[in-house]
């Protein structure tokens, strides 16, 4: 791209040969007054621009984009309503360290600050909650802007960027010049760890005898997944993987005790707590994981390596805080961690020997509905037996989720993908969108609740139109299951407004034939394979299953909000029965 | 709680403060005071808060803020390492009668009367919150109309810059037509 530096140009043509230079191959967006300028070279581009149905879509579309590829997701949105509907994906991709890009046109630099038509100060709007953001308003400051948006978003700790550009600044003439080279003085996030903080954490971890290794998505961010393999291996010592870190660690593997927190295994959310020390990779003790924090992992020393320097001690003091990229770390600790062995190598037998019992006495599991109804659980564990082990999942939020994070063993990074920090409703159907466009030859299956489908649904027309084939299964408890489960739970059964009746109304496989997508549908359980089978067997059309399920089934385990992990049910009212186990 | 003294450079470029006050907002920090001002390098501004915290919380204000990508430097001041130092302005009723006291008052601060009309002074004050403190109490009895104050303002001693020890930014080749450079590794 850089020939083209010294090339006369417009403003938005600039912009253009900017995300090429980028490397960008693919944006989401919808077109407006404000970026009109924009999207007319985009027309001649080889860029791929996918024409979605909602902003929201757009951006939930690149998040699952990068959440598969790892690159920057890109999405493009007008002025004002464009750009505030752009607001919840970037919330979204912001708590989950997703690397996005937004464009967003902006009113005329001179109408700025005029309550100009659909004028929205979307910088100000999404300063909480971008990396970085930034309002262009001169044409030669395009490419460099789009450059460091793109090293911002996908450096250090991942996160979404915003470029706000002026719709004058798109169409006035420039001389395009793409920066060769980018230098912040506000930003140089640090890869390397100090070999001090290698050396004291291989030191802690020899003299342990119950560490656990805690594990977020960092691991996955960071390409670690093989590194973190061997160190755990090199240690024999039990891990947890969290809500964002499934597939970073093979689920199967014999060392894996499961997701810990709310609704994690018996066996993870105990050994957090009765752990002598957290090798805490990329996580960040969210209170999804601790539960109530003064009464998590209290005999346990951490270990905490990051990459973002603000999550250490910020929720629980680190003893070994190591600050850098998790793949370089990982590397470098391996061998250090092998040398302090070799002094000295605690006895892991009896501690993995507890684990293990835990493990095999509380598997997770589900009963089957009393009056002959589809087990959503089922379904779930069907779509993830039948089909092939390459397949991309795409959760919504809610019950579904859980279930989805339970009944699926996750061998592999980048092949669940869900909205783990901010729970939005909704991610789903444009995610898997998202992910289908990034990985065409996979198979991409959204797991969606009827309430989460009812959001964003129509981005299947966008499916159906543009050759992304997905397919969708609706959970259909016809409820906002997650939030009746807290009713029955908390609120005495009371059930305001949490039943949205959709066994009725709408009749989602006519609603996804609507849309262009096969609609099929489901609700007896010696159908659920077939009809996972037929779902299968269609490879050129989005499809979409409404299985029809139990309305009561509810999510086992559970620490209630707020409450001590010493506290897990894995029933209503049932604990684990801790005085049979040695712990 | 007590009370720290933060030095924070930052680019000078529009929206910054928003930045830095909005985080402070939202991850629910207290500001005690805030003064921003140009420096000796017209790139760079400089703002000075001073707030109160823990020492734990003090660390993740510090580590908050460097994630601001327009934060180029922090640093703690104290008040044995660093000049500190507030402007005070106060109207307070003076007539004929009681002049003579207040110019007193006045003399012992090292205060300065900028304005008066024969019914009020204005009193012009600098230096350590401490001792505007003081001043103030020692003019309150006259009968005070009108005061402003300014944030405080901090200088570290000796022949150093703050800005010396910004380091120079890495330079980070951009990803130009081989697709996005793979920065994270
Ligand atoms: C945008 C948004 N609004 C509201 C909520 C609160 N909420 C969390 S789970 C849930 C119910 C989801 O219902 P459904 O999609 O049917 O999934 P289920 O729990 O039944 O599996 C709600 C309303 C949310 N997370 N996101």
């Amino acid at each position: 791209m850089a020939t083209y530096n010294g090339t006369s140009m417009s403003g938005a043509s600039a912009l253009v040969k900017s995300l090429e230079a980028s490397g960008v191959e693919v944006a989401f967006g919808i077109p407006g007054g404000a970026v009109l300028p924009l999207y007319d070279p985009l027309f001649d581009s080889k860029l791929r621009h996918i024409l979605v149905r909602h902003e929201q879509g757009a951006g939930h579309a690149a998040t699952g984009y990068a959440q598969v590829t790892g690159r920057a997701g890109v999405c493009i949105a007008t002025s004002g309503p464009g750009a505030t509907n752009l607001v919840t994906p970037l919330a979204d991709a912001a708590m989950d360290s997703v690397p996005l890009v937004a464009i967003t046109g902006q009113v005329p630099s001179a109408a700025i600050g005029t309550d100009a038509f659909q004028e929205a100060d979307i910088r100000g709007i999404t300063m909480p909650f971008t990396k970085h953001n930034f309002l262009v308003t001169n044409p030669n400051d395009i490419p460099r802007a789009i450059a460091e948006a793109f090293y911002i978003a996908t450096s250090g700790r991942p996160g979404p960027v915003l470029v706000d550009v002026s719709k004058d600044a798109l169409q006035a003439q420039t001389t395009f010049d793409f920066p060769s080279s980018i230098s912040l003085a506000g930003y140089n996030p640090q890869i390397a760890p100090t070999n001090q903080a290698i050396e004291d954490a291989a030191a802690l971890i020899a003299r342990s005898s119950k560490p656990v290794f805690y594990v977020g998505g960092g691991v996955i961010k960071a390409n670690a997944h093989r590194e973190l393999l061997e160190l755990a291996e090199l240690l024999g010592a039990p891990v947890v993987t969290t809500l964002m870190a499934l597939g970073s660690f093979p689920g199967s593997h014999p060392l894996h005790l499961g997701m810990p927190g709310m609704h994690g295994t018996v066996a993870a959310v105990t050994s957090l707590q009765k752990a002598d020390l957290l090798i805490t990779l990329g996580a960040r003790f969210d209170d999804r994981v601790t539960g109530k924090l003064s009464t998590f992992a209290q005999n346990a020393k951490i270990i905490h390596a990051d990459i973002d320097p603000a999550e250490i001690s910020k929720n629980r003091f680190a003893d070994v805080p190591i600050i850098g990229d998790l793949k370089v770390t990982i590397k470098a600790l391996i061998p250090a961690l092998t040398k302090a062995l070799a002094k000295n190598r605690p006895d892991l037998t009896p501690w993995l020997r507890q684990m293990n019992s835990l493990r095999d006495k509380y598997p997770l599991g589900f009963d089957n509905p009393p009056d002959g109804a589809v087990s959503p659980q089922s379904v779930i564990q069907r779509i993830g037996k039948i089909s092939d082990p390459d397949t991309i999942y795409v959760a919504g939020v809610g019950q579904h989720q859980m279930w989805a994070s339970q009944f699926v063993s996750y061998e592999k990074p980048r092949t669940w993908l869900n909205s783990g920090g901010l729970g939005t409703m909704g991610y789903a159907v444009p995610a898997a969108m998202g992910a289908k466009v990034a990985a065409p030859d996979t198979t991409v299956w959204a797991i969606d609740g009827d309430g989460c489908f009812q959001m964003t649904n129509q981005e299947l027309t966008t499916c159906a139109l543009n050759n992304i084939p997905i397919k969708v299964a609706i959970i259909n408890n016809e409820s906002l299951g997650m939030v009746r489960q807290w009713q029955t739970l908390f609120y005495e059964s009371r059930y305001s407004n949490t039943n949205l009746e959709s066994k009725r109304v709408p009749n989602f496989p006519m609603l996804a034939e609507a849309m262009g997508c096969v609609g099929l549908s489901c609700d007896r359980p010696e159908d659920v394979d077939k009809t996972i089978e037929k779902a299968m067997s269609i490879n050129d059309q989005p499809v979409v299953v409404d299985f029809r399920v139990h309305r009561d089934a509810m999510v086992w385990p559970m620490v209630a909000a707020g409450a001590s992990n010493d506290d897990i049910q894995i029933a209503r009212q049932t604990a684990p029965d801790w005085d049979s186990q040695e712990l | 709680m007590s009370k720290h003294t933060l030095a924070v450079l930052v680019e000078n470029s529009p929206g910054v403060l928003a930045r830095v006050a909005g985080l402070f907002s939202r991850r629910a920090y207290n500001i005690e005071s805030l003064a921003v001002g140009p420096t000796e390098n017209s790139a760079i501004s400089r703002i000075t808060l001073v707030i109160d915290v823990q020492k734990h919380a003090l660390e993740q204000v510090i580590r908050q803020l460097d994630k601001l990508i327009n934060v180029i430097h922090i640093a703690e001041l104290t008040s044995e390492d660093s000049i500190q130092s507030e402007l005070l302005l106060v109207k307070i009723s003076a007539t004929d009668k009681n002049r003579f006291d207040v110019d007193a008052v006045v003399e012992t601060y090292e205060a300065k009367i900028v304005d008066q009309d024969g019914t009020s002074v204005t009193v012009e004050a600098t230096g350590e919150p401490s001792k505007l403190e003081d001043l103030l109490k020692a003019l309150e009895k006259f009968g005070v109309i009108e005061l402003v104050q300014s944030g405080l303002v901090a200088l570290e001693r000796g022949s150093t810059a703050l800005s010396d020890r910004t380091l120079s930014p890495q330079s980070i080749p951009t990803a130009d037509d081989g697709g996005q450079a793979d920065y994270q590794n």
